[in-house]
């Protein structure tokens, strides 16, 4: 079948600014160090810090176009509300990450350039994941993203667990993209289209787009680390660079719950083709069960937090439950406020293990923290204020996240799932209240000394007024939040 | 004024989070800065007493919309029940303050800053007339208090702390799926038209029998927690033994309040239907928790301990009074409420005195301070006798009204709870006995200095109150009536119309149930009072043939009056 290619001015390049920016950005980054490589103390963090702000300058840009719908390269790539705040968020969650890098990788002694592209190119991956239906772009967009982080997982080569851990990472996620591109096959055979929705309308009921859907998304639930395709975070988390743990929790977790949001969206008809919501519905029982029951007993802070994250991931899914069974896009609102929430408390959390390691040795375990609540006060504070809102605890923004998720699936009637995901958030709270008890409750260990003030801190700070900011006022005091969920409120979330 | 109950409120967080700019050095500025604050909040407070309007609306009301949103303002305001548990609170502040001077030596700062906090949780928890407001203070008063028991307290703080968080949030987190549940099934606030977390609105809900049912456990199960009603207790001897002092008394003088004030305030006015089905389960807890509380404190070998249980016991009363559903219980139980802040927070201060000397709180090493310290075993003995409920000090007052409530109710119950009083007497009086009298064995207790003046000033304040709650509880129970009686008006409609159905099978199976309530919206006591006069007709004709015999009759006969029966139940007491 032949079909004249479009014709592509630059008119059509702008909705892709944002991606632009980050993806040419990254190139640039590559170009630079190949440019200065070997010399010390190049100001990396720094100049990568540019490009999300960049990204986020690009988005203010095109903030009017977003109330609508553009498509652009066909239908390649969507332009509006919803990807708009996924990638805001993304952005966000870039710049908190490339300044906790900055601090972390002097500490490890390995600040080298190509570590800064990748970051940046992967969160590219992600503005495009969840920019589009179409099934080639969703997967360039998976694969961009992912593979950066493959490689920035086991970017500590001298570390056998950073290895491990990139491996591993790299094992499972090239058998997920697998899968998922077997999903995507599927669904083409049946329908004979890569445009999902044009799918989902061709084929109610075909077993084969069937199977192709629920292959896609396990593809999905495996980036969003749900159980049970849960079983590589741990270690992942555990092993990779404080770093990227934190960007890998916050940004690729809002991808890919951005992206199924959209995909479950494309049909309301989803649902006329699986059962989509009850499937999930099970999936964030057990996905927030066992995250919590696994927490309970880790006694290193990466991995607690590792498990944590997927507990997190369960309460998101309510969110989707919700939105694929009601079609309500509060729900929708609530998942990116929790998303928001969560990406600031957990790169805090992140942040502070982060300043409390030493050159050359980090501290991870639980028992390591004993005392430190009282040695260094402020970081203290903040790490509080983290763990109360992880357990979502008022006034944090922790505790409206879980409220506007609750309140909206109390709503829609779901509230026994909503029963079973409080019992959870109380079994939470034992494994949050733990860093507290050592914090300010055990006798110190070891000495601190934090040294000179670094830009971790600064980030720590930023993420724990925020955590309490948008905790305490969700609408007064924070015009953003409200905004982006009047926002994607009252646009369409997704071109036809 | 009408912002008063505002500054009452955050004063003391905002004292605290400006002591966070002194450095950690500057003890006295901590101690006396707090004291200060906490004095002031106190003093403050008072125009509020004096301002109070005998009626049954809520006063010093301030809205304000904080999330309009949703439904969510910040609304707040007192009546007759919340003015003297405000009082109360503000009252134990200063002197919790000042029992600390000596006591607290190690992270001053910090201690001083939680105690603060944790002050503008519980007057924020008080006051609060909208549910998210309410259920916000609720969880706020949690980490300072898991903070001071499990930094400053004793030997198994950890243990006792996460204890304390746990139970604590396992139960409010219930409550709060309840809470979402009524605000989206809940009446639309006619001002804004949309649904509301406003509690003065969501008393006109309209709830089928099953879901009230529901949601009243849900409220129940959080707050029996803290209460904490039996079996749901264990929590807090643990938390008490571990605490520092200043934290069991705010624990046993406040905190535990919490959980009684959230029963008469949201459960039994919210869910008339439910309160009235689940009456019996939680009165028979409540009984057992009195019986075991006290038999379990009677074998306590540390001092804390005995008096943990004895709150047990001592909170059991409250429940059972305001599960008796008539006026006398419910005010004997927000009396006790008051009373027993002051015992057992002038208890929970003397064994902190005496800690303080000998550092140990077993009883065993104790005996024969009568003879070394004299006014501090006057103090014990005072504050033991208000405990045990002697005439003429606060803790009979509330105590009997309970068992008079709990008598009209149920009588096999009432009888039950009254020997808790002979208990209570027993382990008090035997504590006493081996605390401050008998030989003097141990060497150590020779040379105990007395109590010093700044801890007369501590006790002072409470003994005076305690005199004056014993020999005058008119000026309290008048003002609290009006409020009751509102709180329990749609119970009453609800017995009302089950008696008067059991009457007349079949006269309201035109009209579901779950309508009867909802025709009162926010508890119209004019309206109340219409209904019910309607159900005593067909109903003292019962009396002598179908053995009907509805609680209101059967406190009417024995006062000798003859007072129509739903309204006379809720006359009479203060007058």
């Amino acid at each position: 079948m032949t079909t004249s290619l479009p014709q592509i001015g630059l008119a059509d390049l702008a909705p892709l600014l944002p991606f632009l920016v980050l993806c040419g950005g990254g190139l640039l980054l590559v170009l630079i160090d190949a440019l200065v490589r070997g010399r010390p103390g190049f100001p990396w963090a720094p100049i990568t810090a540019l490009l999300p702000i960049g990204a986020l300058v690009a988005y203010a840009a095109r903030w009017d176009h977003m109330t609508g719908v553009t498509k652009t390269f066909g239908p390649m790539y969507i332009e509006d509300a919803f990807g708009g705040a996924v990638g805001v968020l993304v952005c966000i969650a870039t710049l908190l990450a490339v300044g906790l890098s900055g601090s972390y990788l002097d500490k490890v002694g390995r600040s080298r350039g190509e570590y800064y592209a990748l970051l940046t190119f992967s969160a590219s991956g992600v503005v495009l994941f969840v920019s589009t239906t179409e099934l080639l772009s969703l997967f360039l967009g998976l694969e961009l993203l992912s593979i950066p982080v493959y490689v920035l997982s086991g970017y500590l080569r001298k570390d056998p667990k950073s290895l491990e851990a990139g491996m591993k990472y790299f094992l499972l996620g090239a058998f997920s993209s697998a899968v998922f591109l077997f999903g995507g096959a599927l669904i083409y055979v049946a329908s004979g289209t890569t445009n999902l929705v044009a799918a989902l309308q061709k084929v109610p009921g075909d077993p084969l787009a069937q199977l192709g859907f629920i292959v896609l998304l396990s593809g999905f639930l495996f980036k969003a680390a749900t159980v049970p395709f849960h079983m590589w975070t741990p270690d992942v988390y555990q092993g990779a660079p404080t770093a990227v743990t934190a960007f890998m929790a916050t940004a690729v977790k809002a991808a890919a719950f951005g992206a199924l949001a959209r995909v479950l969206f494309a049909g309301t008809s989803v649902g006329q083709l699986i059962p989509v919501s009850d499937m999930l519905w099970w999936i964030a029982v057990l996905t927030m069960t066992v995250g919590n029951l696994a927490a309970l007993t880790q006694s290193n802070v990466k991995r607690m937090l590792a498990y944590s994250s997927i507990a997190h991931a369960g309460y998101l899914l309510i969110g989707l439950v919700v939105y694929s069974g009601t079609g309500d896009p509060d729900a929708l609102s609530g998942v990116l406020y929790y998303l928001l929430a969560y990406t600031l408390m957990n790169i805090g959390a992140f942040g502070v293990v982060i300043a409390w390691g030493e050159k050359g040795r980090e501290h991870l375990e639980i028992p390591d923290f004993a005392g430190l609540g009282w040695k260094s006060p402020a970081l203290g504070l903040a790490m509080l204020v983290f763990m109360v809102s992880l357990a979502g605890i008022p006034p944090t923004a922790g505790f409206f996240g879980k409220y506007f998720i609750f309140r909206n699936a109390v709503q829609n009637g779901y509230t026994g799932l909503i029963i079973i995901a409080v019992l959870n958030s109380a079994m939470s709270v034992y494994y949050y209240l733990r860093v507290l008890v050592a914090l300010y409750m055990q006798k110190p260990v070891r000495e601190i000394n934090l040294g000179r003030p670094q830009v971790v801190g600064l980030v720590v700070a930023v993420c724990a007024v925020l955590v309490f900011w948008v905790g305490f006022a969700p609408n007064s005091f924070l015009p953003g939040v409200p905004a982006i969920v009047d926002w994607v409120q009252g646009a369409e979330i997704v071109g036809r | 004024m009408d912002s008063l109950l505002s500054i009452i409120v955050f004063l003391p967080i905002v004292v605290g989070l400006l002591m966070l700019l002194v450095p950690k050095e500057q003890f006295a500025v901590f101690r006396w800065g707090s004291f200060l604050a906490m004095l002031a909040t106190f003093f403050l407070s008072l125009p509020l007493l004096n301002g109070f309007v005998t009626s049954d609306q809520m006063q010093f009301v301030t809205k304000l919309p904080w999330i309009p949103e949703f439904g969510i303002d910040y609304h707040v305001g007192i009546d007759g029940i919340s003015l003297f548990l405000v009082l109360l609170t503000n009252l134990l502040g200063p002197l919790v303050v000042l029992s600390t001077f000596s006591a607290v030596q190690d992270k001053v700062k910090q201690f001083y800053v939680l105690l603060l906090v944790l002050q503008t949780g519980m007057l924020g928890a008080f006051v609060s007339l909208d549910l998210f407001l309410f259920y916000f203070f609720w969880e706020v008063m949690l980490i300072p208090m898991y903070l001071l028991i499990g930094v400053w307290g004793g030997q198994r703080r950890i243990y006792a702390a996460v204890k304390f968080f746990i139970y604590t949030i396992v139960g409010s987190l219930l409550m709060l799926v309840a809470i979402l549940y009524l605000y989206n099934n809940g009446p639309v606030d006619p001002a804004t038209g949309k649904h509301t977390f406003n509690v003065l609105v969501l008393l006109g809900a309209n709830l089928s029998a099953a879901q009230q049912s529901w949601l009243f456990l849900a409220f129940a199960l959080a707050f029996a927690i803290k209460v904490p009603l039996w079996p749901l207790h264990t929590w807090l001897p643990d938390a008490h033994v571990e605490a520092p002092t200043a934290g069991s008394v705010v624990l046993a003088g406040v905190l535990l309040k919490m959980g009684t004030y959230g029963l008469i305030r949201f459960a039994i006015p919210l869910f008339p239907d439910a309160a009235v089905q689940w009456q019996m389960p939680i009165l028979i807890l409540s009984v057992i928790g009195i019986v075991y509380g006290a038999l379990v404190a009677m074998v306590q070998t540390d001092v804390k301990k005995l008096v943990a249980y004895s709150s047990v016991s001592h909170l059991g009363y409250c429940v059972l009074g305001l599960f008796s559903f008539n006026l006398l219980g419910a005010s004997g139980s927000v009396y006790q409420m008051l009373g027993h802040g002051l015992s057992t927070g002038a208890l929970f201060l003397l064994v902190g005195v005496i800690y303080e000397r000998r550092h140990t709180r077993e009883i065993s090493a104790f005996g024969g301070l009568a003879q070394t310290v004299p006014f501090f075993t006057f103090a014990f003995v005072f504050t033991t006798l208000s405990s045990v409920g002697l005439p003429g000090l606060n803790g009979f007052v509330g105590e009997f009204l309970v068992l008079l409530g709990a008598f009209g109710e149920n009588r096999v119950l009432g009888i039950i709870a009254a020997s808790g009083v002979v208990l209570g007497a027993v382990y008090m009086l035997w504590l006493v006995r081996r605390f401050l009298f008998g030989p003097l064995v141990h060497e150590e207790n020779k040379n105990l200095p007395d109590l010093n003046g700044r801890e007369w000033l501590v006790l002072a304040p409470i003994f005076i109150l305690m005199v004056y709650m014993g020999v005058q509880p008119k000026p309290f129970l008048s003002r609290m009536e009006p409020s009751l009686q509102k709180a329990y008006s749609r119970v009453e409609q609800v017995r009302a119309r089950a008696a008067l159905e059991e009457e007349l099978p079949g006269l309201f199976e035109a009209s579901s149930p779950a309508n009867a309530p909802a025709s009162s919206p926010a508890g119209d006591s004019s309206e109340t009072g219409e209904e019910a006069r309607t159900a005593p007709a067909p109903g003292e004709g019962a009396e002598v043939d179908t053995g009907f015999d509805p609680l209101s009759l059967r406190m009417d006969d024995q006062r000798g009056q003859d007072v129509d029966p739903t309204d006379g139940v809720f006359e009479g007491v203060a007058r």
